[in-house]
């Protein structure tokens, strides 16, 4: 019986930490729907990309308010998971605080700087949550952020709150309990911030305080296994994928778009007056679909994006087209792929291999409207904090519309029509190129 | 004036030290062909040897890829690679970020490999070799704002030599309220520029005059064929166009050497 609690902890750790995995190798598996593409070369200057700007946070504090914040949430986040391994530990073998014999002062220290994360961590969610709900920040407020996206937010806020408190009051509670000698408590850590709130709890018995005292540790380590298996179904999940996104991010200039290589290799054929024009169909292959009209036809980056997504709408808020009152939001689109590539992957969850569902990412979630209004200006590009690419998708959709479908707007066509014919997107003869230097 | 192109010199057996490109903008639009001839008279005073393709030249093929035509950018682009290719062409001067972006970064995977510059880093070049020489005193203390065009800043990183020419005038440098890496469009590039912009509450380039605006210029200078365009429109729609000059940087330093 004495064992219970462990194998009650073990079972809850194990089980959640599995189901954990079974829904990240979903995730990958979505990922790898995407087409390949090689983003193996560079590999230092990569690191470095995904040194300084995930682990390094260089793009956040472009906004200065919101990026100290995050990356106060960001340390906190990280440092006090140190101290998850002493409470996984003590929860599998039934000990309490079983670093601080070996640790003795760095110990104590610990102990305060968690506490002292936790502190600012909540004043830093508190904020957030102030700035969503109370000041209403425009870019929370997007059409795009109806409904889940904005209790996803929030829910987020309210896990770290709860966390972070939960954190403190077990703290507390256990600082009571060690000044009162209860055996099994030993005398270890130091308590800057918890301590104010000992008052609190001062009154009780013994028996009490210690009922108290495993509510919140049992609460908080169950918290934090629920929040990490409710990254999979959140934004949140940015946390974990915003390394890799980073890593594999285009480090090319951002104004050089990617060569249609099956196109290169037709042009060089029309072009080649000793080519066999038939040659092309002899080997009976589907000729490829150019552009991307399903999640399936992107990248499996540009689907890697789509997970990373914090939707914090930095991008839509620098976006010329968004901010002139278009319908083009380059949150949306990589809001929208991610939500196609999860209900692709239910599909194929179910049916073991895609079903047609009548349905595609290209009209069923975004609009043509949507994909015309850019400017491919690349403010988005250059304002995402985790190394996302929605210009990337809209531009690959565009060479659907236009190479599948010829469904560009009729300006559009008189333009193309023109550079086919003239040379150029007007309609002047391209012998008068020159005529300009005769002018005086 | 006389600008040689590149089949003339060759038939002279002479090779240009660079090929200006001058774009369609350059050569058909009414207004950007200014620039494209206050640039010329600055080649020319600098005593560089330069050509242009003329008829030989075509659309980059830029507005068909980003309008999605593939298939018709890579038919410009082999085209134009193989004109410049059969010329040896090495070094490419361009006044358009337009065409400066997509010959640079998209001609090489097509099998066209060139040294590209934008003009206003061939000019700073020109005077650091000492072959150019700007005064300050047409401009000294004007008020000048610099509008970033997206292809040449964000997209290929170029922020600095637009403003050192604008510094070498003397000229007051202020910056508008979104400007290099948060530079806002000016409602042209993807190919906007061809079509009527989509339902909104405002037009980009009115947005984006109003920026410019705000910073009581008395010149708005842009190194764009198209922003020059759409700032322009800007200007005029808010009936500014009595107190604020759009100039490319290529005609701020043609003025200034009285060219
Ligand atoms: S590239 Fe397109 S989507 Fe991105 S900010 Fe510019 S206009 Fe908006
Ligand atoms: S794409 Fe980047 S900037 Fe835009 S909402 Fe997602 S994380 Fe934020």
């Amino acid at each position: 019986m004495a064992y219970l609690p462990n194998i009650f902890f073990a079972a809850l750790l194990f089980g959640s930490v599995f189901y954990f995995r079974r829904n990240l190798l979903f995730i990958k598996r979505n990922i790898l729907l995407g087409k390949a593409i090689d983003r193996t070369d560079h590999s230092k200057a990569r690191w470095a990309n995904m040194f300084r700007v995930a682990f390094g946070q260089s793009k956040m504090v472009s906004k200065p308010i919101s990026g100290i914040l995050h990356v106060i949430v960001y340390i906190g986040f990280v440092i006090i998971n140190i101290e998850l391994l002493e409470i996984i530990l003590d929860g599998l073998l039934g000990t309490h605080r079983l670093f601080a014999p070996f640790l003795g002062e760095v110990y104590n220290f610990l102990i305060a700087s968690f506490e002292i994360l936790a502190a600012l961590v909540l004043v830093a969610v508190v904020i957030f949550w102030l700035r969503r709900n109370a000041l209403k920040i425009q870019r929370f407020w997007k059409p795009e952020m109806k409904g889940w996206p904005k209790k996803d937010a929030d829910n987020i806020l309210y896990f770290e709150i709860v966390l972070m408190s939960l954190f403190l009051l077990m703290n507390a509670t256990d600082l009571l309990l060690q000044n009162q000698g209860v055996p099994h408590y030993i005398k270890a850590g130091v308590f800057p911030i918890s301590q104010m709130i000992t008052p609190l709890f001062a009154s009780l018995s013994v028996d009490n305080l210690i009922i108290l005292e495993r509510t919140f540790w049992w609460l908080h380590i169950t918290g934090i296994l629920i929040f990490l298996n409710y990254l999979y179904y959140s934004k949140h999940l940015h946390i974990l994928l915003a390394f890799p996104n980073t890593f594999f991010a285009n480090l090319d200039p951002k104004g050089k778009f990617k060569n249609n290589k099956t196109v290169t290799e037709e042009v060089k054929l029309m072009l080649d007056p000793n080519a066999d024009p038939y040659a092309a169909t002899v080997d009976g292959n589907v000729p490829e679909k150019f552009g991307a009209s399903d999640v399936t036809d992107l990248s499996w980056v540009q689907l890697m994006n789509a997970y990373t997504c914090t939707e914090c709408g930095r991008c839509s808020t620098e976006c010329p087209a968004n901010q002139t009152g278009k319908l083009l939001s380059p949150r949306k689109i990589m809001m929208d792929t991610r939500d196609r590539l999860e209900e692709v992957g239910k599909n194929i969850n179910k049916n073991g291999v895609f079903q047609d569902d009548g349905k595609q990412l290209l009209d069923s979630y975004i609009t043509r409207e949507e994909l015309w209004a850019c400017t491919s200006c690349n403010a988005c590009v250059e304002a995402c904090p985790v190394g996302i690419d929605p210009l990337s998708i809209i531009m690959d959709m565009r060479q659907y519309l236009v190479m599948e479908q010829s469904a560009a707007p009729s300006d559009l066509n008189n333009m193309m029509s023109n550079i086919e014919n003239n040379g150029a997107p007007w309609p002047f003869n391209n012998q008068d190129r020159l005529l300009w230097a005769n002018d005086n | 004036m006389h600008v040689p192109t590149l089949a003339e010199m060759t038939s002279e057996g002479k090779k240009p030290e660079i090929l200006f490109w001058v774009g369609c903008a350059g050569s058909f639009d009414e207004r950007a062909k200014k620039i494209t001839k206050a640039f010329v008279k600055i080649l020319q005073k600098s005593g560089i040897s330069f050509a242009v393709l003329g008829a030989e030249e075509r659309c980059t093929g830029d507005p068909a890829k980003r309008a999605g035509n593939e298939f018709l950018f890579q038919m410009q682009a082999m085209a134009n690679i193989e004109t410049m290719n059969a010329y040896a062409v090495t070094k490419i001067v361009t006044t358009c970020p337009h065409c400066f972006n997509t010959l640079k970064n998209e001609y090489p995977d097509l099998g066209g490999k060139y040294d590209v510059v934008h003009h206003t880093q061939l000019i700073n070049s020109l005077l650091k070799e000492e072959r150019l020489s700007i005064s300050g005193k047409h401009y000294k203390g004007k008020r000048i704002t610099y509008h970033d065009p997206c292809y040449l800043g964000r997209a290929n990183q170029v922020y600095e030599a637009p403003r050192d020419l604008i510094k070498k005038l003397d000229a007051e440098l202020v910056e508008m309220k979104n400007c290099k890496a948060k530079g806002l469009c000016c409602g042209a590039g993807g190919a906007q520029m061809f079509k009527e912009p989509e339902k909104g509450n405002k037009d980009i380039n009115i947005e984006r005059t109003e920026q410019a605006i705000a910073t009581q210029p008395e010149i708005v200078a842009a190194a764009c064929p198209f922003c020059n365009t759409m700032l322009s429109d800007g200007i005029k729609n808010k009936e500014k166009e009595e107190t604020i000059e759009i100039k490319d940087i290529a005609e701020l330093i043609a003025t200034a050497e009285d060219l």
